[in-house]
């Protein structure tokens, strides 16, 4: 089935290439809020994935939309933990750079 | 080419080029800014979709609450007029090789797929649906996720206190 001429696989193409993405940037970066963002990222990238299905498979139904609700609440709930994490490294370390956070206990 | 295909590949197009703007800007402010872009997007295709109040929660949660909290972190915490300094260039290709292959193993399998397209009549996605059906215990109900949601809200809310309160 196509919507408005565009099909399912359209959203499931652009949920890819996002969650790769997201995965490129955790790789490559080193500052603890950039990869924050990538993370950021990928779990956007699901929740595409949940309502293009939800949307397109099973119209009946609202599954979908409730589980990217539930996403987007775990995303903030978990943002919200990982920068209380990243101010208290900050004050300790003085840098947010994975690089110089190399001791567990002080 | 009608305005909604147009509206679908602008979004689409601006959901990509942002998403890697996100991953290579050297200046952390701008990589904020972009997922702001990024962000948006998102919820202009769930506009597209006719998912409104999905729209609105990822407006209202992530553009308003998720980007402010990261770009307030990023205020307490860096320089923002300092440049990243450009990755090494083997761990950029060995990031992009993982990325990329990945990738064209996902598109390799779900392009193949044949998906079961549903048949039956769309129900009507209104807020009196998704109030009814989220505070309903009968079948469909979504009752028992939404208060296990409420209580993982307040357990993070109480530890990125404490975890983020100065010591004694």
């Amino acid at each position: 089935m196509e919507r408005y001429g565009i099909p399912l696989e359209g959203f499931l193409v652009i949920s890819t290439a996002m969650f790769f993405i997201g995965i490129y940037g955790f790789l490559v970066r080193k500052n603890l809020i950039t990869m924050l963002m990538s993370i950021e990222l990928i779990l956007n990238s699901v929740n595409i994935n949940f309502v293009a299905f939800n949307s397109y498979l099973f119209p009946e139904n609202m599954q979908g939309n409730f589980f990217a609700l539930i996403v987007v609440a775990i995303a903030a709930a978990e943002a919200s933990v990982a920068i209380a994490l990243i101010i208290n490294i900050y004050r300790r370390f003085s840098s947010i750079e994975v690089e110089d956070i190399d001791e567990m206990k002080y | 080419m009608t305005a909604y295909k147009i509206m679908f590949y602008l979004f689409a197009a601006m959901i990509i080029v942002f998403s890697i703007l996100t991953v290579t800007s050297r200046r952390i402010l701008r990589a904020a800014v972009f997922l702001l872009f990024v962000l948006i997007s998102t919820a202009g295709l769930y506009f597209w979709l006719d998912y409104q109040f999905m729209a609105g929660v990822q407006l209202a949660l992530y553009a308003g609450g998720i980007v402010v909290l990261i770009i307030f972190s990023i205020l307490l915490t860096s320089h923002i007029d300092q440049k990243f300094s450009q990755p090494h260039w083997s761990k950029r290709i060995m990031a992009a090789t993982a990325a990329l292959s990945g990738m064209a193993l996902c598109l390799l399998l779900f392009l193949q797929h044949t998906f079961i397209v549903g048949t039956n009549p769309p129900i009507k996605n209104d807020m009196t649906n998704i109030g009814t059906q989220l505070l309903s215990t009968e079948h469909n109900g979504f009752a028992l996720p939404f208060e296990v949601i409420s209580i993982l809200l307040l357990a993070a809310m109480i530890a990125a206190i404490i975890i983020a309160k100065k010591g004694k």
